[in-house]
């Protein structure tokens, strides 16, 4: 356990230091308090390195305070609780957490890469580029090796991630994005008019900016206004505050995204990140700015950082980042930082100012100098700080310090008005890139639309909130805006360049200047493409700190002006966002919807295994004692063929067709003739989608004059129903046809097998069964097992078959009723496997064959077309590319072998040697056949139907396996339909 | 995502609706005399505008009425939208 040596004497608003907290960073025990980051704890404990760098390997520190931090890059847990490449400055510290600096070994303080400089020869800018060029043998037995052991950010988890991830949606009159003052001044002032106003702010505590330094509102300490305004707004039941929410993503018509990392510790159930998607009438956009680094040699030490995170990390933490410091800037913020850190306890080396006169009495001000050079290598000993204006052999001054505050002026965050495709506008004056016309409905307020004051951001805050809370209809009276004395913040000039060495454009990609120089040297020109190639602002910091300097040291290496290099685009997400919290509620138990049919409950309470149909479960096979599955199957199928099986179909879509134009309009939504169909009686359909390929089939039964139902494939329910009403609403809105998708209204159960008629006779007495009273495809309204039924006397299996519907609140009752009815005829309930093998044997086709390709001529459904009516699809048949020689068409395949069995994905081969070859054809549809003793299939094979006789080859060449099959009519079963009748 | 006014169930997001293609699209009135070129031009080809397109959505998850719908495709801004079915 080390104490707190940085931690000053009092001070720091956000933490409790009656709260004490132990952590461990890279297998070493510290002490923080209750409310520290992992960032200002590390400071406290005078851990200064805590990263390496991604190409170089240079010993890294705390750069900054928040999202933009581009160093302090750390894995938190071990195996399958790490989490790689989060920011220390973002992590909420918290007893026991344990963190590792990344991109090292063996640790962030002893790191060979480092320690040879190896990394740094191999990777100059656009190495990828020029590696890859070289001779590919260097890369392999050079390259490769050493950049896969050097480069990368953290190792990933080992295992599932199994944190709780949420997501929420929500609809706002006001989203805010960014609680500092012009944000919460936004948020009070939309929320008083009485708009519903969503507050999202990264940090823990609202304030923004004022976290960081003190400032005065309404004559009292700004923060503590903060305070009253959010106490104020979390009485308002129409607003909501979101705190550690970074607003990550603007994308079409006002949609926000926001991730919220709630605090750990709040319950169990609070899920590591909650991702929120906000529509909102209209936004405020107040992210505030990123504070600019200083370019000079070796800017990237341990303990130079940014000057308003210095202050912060004193104001907020009250963690002094050394003992004694230079503050370097070239604006006027340096002097508040310098009191900020002395009145915190550190010793004021000196403020180098890289403007000329001025300067304030209080503080040891060098006028006009500038750093040249950080001294130290793992940390930081001192500056070399020369003149601004002075000679190349002017000698500069060393003055010694163990950190350096560096301001070198702010860059509005852009990323969400540009991420709106809103314009950007370069102001060459002040040297900033500001928010121009707006993309969706927004407004940019505060510092991020350039306003650098207090009161300038309040004003611009409130003004804002009252235009988006008036835009979206609200205009209660809100009272006076607030004010504050803190009226100028002077601009920083543009100054970039000073002197060679390694100066750091962008940290974490350790983009220096002179890659971007060589870039430029190298003939690259476009901003887009420099970045790609040197991959300046590509870190997961995405150039937060970095895109400016790189713009503007371009802009002067091509000689043109900032304007016309322009930016690279900004994407989301502003932060990084765990992939597991996109997907929450799209992966495991709980994606989809589930579907169970009436007898659902049936086939648990009997074992079921169950299979997937869309969103429906379907009863796969009911296993049995002793038996293997595939025995099972061979069973069920038996057991039908031979006696009587039942199956539970109430997973096919099912739609009421009625009004005066049903026949006109079935007519032309199947290819076949519907309108000639007698009441009472069925029809099996095709129906084609418009290029003439098959699109669903099922049966049309006619119940009345005017009111048809018919059939869907389960797959196809709402595609077919899409259709439909497309057809009914666009094509031929004049017809009077009425279309409701009954699928969930009906439940049904087919009987099959030749005892089918002697159970269905018991069960319906005074149901005919005759095949002169009810022939196939006939349809009767009967009483069966005492309930209100519709019979169809229809064949999936090829046995003599009925189907039973009844409406879905008594598909229980007719199961379990049937079901015991059944007991003395050994009724077998089968699943969908057993259903395959007998529709397989029966050459009947489904999606697998009709997989969108496939005409009916393919199918050898040809026949069925209506050669002497209009229809959806028919005209396409006629085209030459429907109607050419060699289409592949179903035919069956008797495997010659009785022994082999068929692996998935065959295709279907002249011979068996497996060479790459086209094929003739692939497999559709397989399965082992009890009835006939051999493995069968169907298969679309190039002009198959000449082929029948022949011998071809079913080969997997992923396997290696092959087997001879002779080609055979698709109905392999009963072809001329006599077990129909029973 | 769009948020898309149906005339039936008001401004919903884009995630309930289905796309239809282009909604100026016309089926010929009389396939058997249209011309190959004619009928695959009906089929297969489409207009890839800059700007405003008047397009086909179907509320799968509300109403189940295809709309017709103008949307700028370089900035997804809406114009008018109407019922298909006039
Ligand atoms: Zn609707």
């Amino acid at each position: 356990m080390r104490r707190q040596p940085f931690r000053a004497a009092e001070g720091g608003h956000l933490v409790d230091r009656s709260e004490p907290l132990r952590f461990d960073f890279d297998g070493h025990r510290y002490e923080g308090y209750q409310g520290d980051s992992l960032a200002s704890g590390l400071l406290a404990a005078g851990v200064r390195i805590v990263a390496r760098s991604f190409k170089y390997h240079r010993p890294r520190g705390v750069w900054g305070f928040g999202s933009e931090e581009p160093n302090a890059m750390v894995t938190t847990g071990i195996r399958e609780d790490a989490r790689a490449n989060l920011k220390a400055t973002e992590i909420l510290l918290s007893d026991g957490l344990e963190a590792f600096g990344q991109n090292a070994w063996p640790s962030v303080a002893w790191d060979m890469g480092g320690a040879v400089g190896l990394a740094g020869r191999l990777m100059p800018a656009g190495f990828y580029y020029k590696t890859f060029m070289a001779p590919t043998r260097g890369w392999s037995a050079l390259y490769e090796p050493l950049i896969r052991r050097m480069a990368g950010f953290g190792p990933a988890p080992a295992a599932p991630d199994d944190a709780f991830y949420a997501k929420r949606r929500i609809h706002a009159d006001v989203l805010v994005a960014g609680g500092g003052p012009a944000g919460v001044a936004a948020a009070l002032a939309a929320a008083r008019a009485g708009a519903r106003v969503v507050l999202a702010d990264e940090n823990v505590r609202f304030g923004g900016a004022l976290l960081r330094m003190p400032g005065e509102i309404e004559e009292g300490d700004g923060l503590a206004w903060i305070d009253t305004a959010i106490a104020e707004l979390e009485t308002m039941s129409h607003v909501c505050l979101l705190r550690r929410a970074t607003v990550t993503g603007y994308y079409d018509h006002n949609l926000l995204t926001v991730a919220e990392r709630p605090d750990d510790d709040v319950e169990p159930s609070t899920p590591a990140v909650r991702l929120w998607f906000v529509r909102a009438r209209d936004v405020v956009l107040a992210a505030g700015a990123h504070e600019r680094p200083l370019l000079f040699d070796g800017n990237d030490r341990p303990g130079v950082m940014s000057a308003s995170a210095a202050a912060g990390y004193a104001h907020a933490y009250g963690v002094l980042a050394g003992r004694q410091v230079v503050v370097a800037g070239n604006n006027d913020s340096i002097y508040a930082v310098a009191r900020l850190l002395r009145g915190a306890g550190v010793a004021i080396a000196a403020v180098a100012d890289s403007r000329s006169g001025g300067g304030v009495p209080d503080l040891p001000c060098r006028m006009g100098w500038v750093v040249e050079r950080a001294v130290g290598s793992r940390r930081v000993r001192g500056v070399l700080l020369r003149r601004a204006d002075g000679k190349p052999e002017d000698k500069g001054e060393r003055i010694a310090c163990d950190f350096v505050a560096m301001a070198g002026g702010w860059s509005p965050t852009l990323h969400l008005h540009a991420q709106a495709r809103g314009s950007l506008d370069y102001d060459e004056e002040r040297g900033l890139i500001l928010p121009g016309r707006a993309g969706g409905v927004n407004r940019s307020a505060g510092a991020a639309a350039g306003r650098f004051d207090l009161d300038g951001c309040l004003a611009e805050g409130w003004a804002a909130g009252l235009a988006a809370a008036t835009s979206s209809g609200h205009e209660r009276p809100v009272g006076p805006p607030p004010r504050s004395p803190n009226r100028s913040a002077g601009d920083a000039p543009v100054s970039w360049q000073v002197g060679p060495g390694k100066r750091f454009v962008d940290l974490q990609y350790d983009v220096t200047a002179a890659d971007i120089e060589l870039a430029a040297r190298e003939g690259y020109q476009s901003v887009e493409h420099v970045k790609r190639y040197t991959a300046l602002g590509m870190g997961t910091d995405q150039g937060k700190t970095s895109s400016m300097a790189g713009l503007v040291l371009l802009s002067e290496a091509l000689g043109r002006p900032v304007a016309r290099t322009g930016t690279t685009t900004f994407r989301p997400p502003y932060t990084p966002v765990p992939i597991a919290a996109m997907a929450a509620g799209l992966v495991g138990e709980g994606r989809d919807a589930l579907r169970r049919t009436a007898a659902d409950d049936w086939h648990e309470a009997q074992g079921a295994v169950f299979t997937a149909a869309g969103l429906w479960r379907r009863p796969r096979y009911y296993p049995r004692d002793g038996m293997e599955e595939v025995e099972t199957i061979e069973a069920e199928v038996r057991e039908t063929r031979g006696g009587v099986g039942i199956v539970d179909v109430g997973t096919l879509g099912k739609v009421d067709i009625q009004g005066r134009d049903a026949r006109v309009f079935l007519d032309l939504i199947y290819a076949n003739r519907i309108s000639t169909l007698g009441i009472g009686r069925g029809r099996y359909g095709l129906m084609l989608r418009e290029d003439g390929r098959v699109f669903d089939d099922g049966v049309i039964m006619r119940l009345g004059e005017h009111h048809f139902y018919l059939t869907t494939t389960t797959a196809h329910q709402h595609a077919v129903m899409q259709h439909i009403e497309f057809l009914l609403q666009t094509v031929w809105p004049e017809l009077e046809v009425y279309a409701s998708d009954v699928t969930e209204h009906w439940f049904a159960a087919a009987l099959a097998g030749p005892g089918s008629r002697a159970l269905l006779g018991r069960a319906a007495p005074e149901l005919d069964l005759s095949d002169a009273a009810f022939p196939m495809m006939a349809v009767r309204a009967a009483t069966v097992a005492g309930l209100s039924a519709l019979v169809f006397r229809m064949s999936y299996s090829g046995e003599l078959s009925y189907e039973i519907a009844v409406p879905a609140d008594h598909g229980l009752a007719l199961w379990t009723r049937l079901l015991s009815e059944g007991r003395e005829d050994d009724l077998t309930p089968y699943g969908t496997e057993a259903m395959g093998v007998m529709r397989i044997e029966k050459g009947h086709v489904t999606h697998a064959e009709a997989d969108g390709r496939t005409t009916p001529d393919d199918l050898g459904l040809g026949r069925m077309v209506s050669a002497d009516k209009r229809g959806v699809g028919k005209r396409s048949l006629d085209l030459p590319a429907l109607r050419q020689k060699g289409r592949r068409q179903l035919v069956g395949l008797s495997v010659i072998d009785t022994q082999a069995r068929i692996p998935p994905g065959c295709q279907v081969a002249e011979s068996s040697d497996m060479k790459p070859a086209p094929p003739l054809g692939h497999i559709t549809s397989f399965c082992y056949s009890p009835t006939f003793g051999r493995a069968i299939a169907l298969a679309l094979v190039e002009n198959g139907r000449a082929r029948t006789g022949q011998t071809v080859h079913i080969t997997s060449p992923m396997t290696g396996l092959s087997m001879a099959a002779e080609v055979v009519p698709p109905v392999f079963y009963d072809a001329q339909g006599t077990r129909l009748h029973g | 995502m769009l948020l898309i006014p149906c005339p039936f169930c008001g401004a919903r997001d884009e995630t309930e609706f289905v796309y239809g293609g282009d909604a100026g699209v016309e089926r010929p009135r009389n396939p058997e005399t249209t011309t190959d070129e004619a009928w695959t031009d009906y089929l297969c080809f489409r207009d890839n505008p800059q700007g405003m397109h008047r397009e086909l959505w179907f509320h799968r998850d509300g109403c189940q009425r295809w709309i017709t719908i103008e949307r700028d495709t370089r900035t997804h801004e809406l114009g008018a939208v109407r019922l298909s079915r006039s």
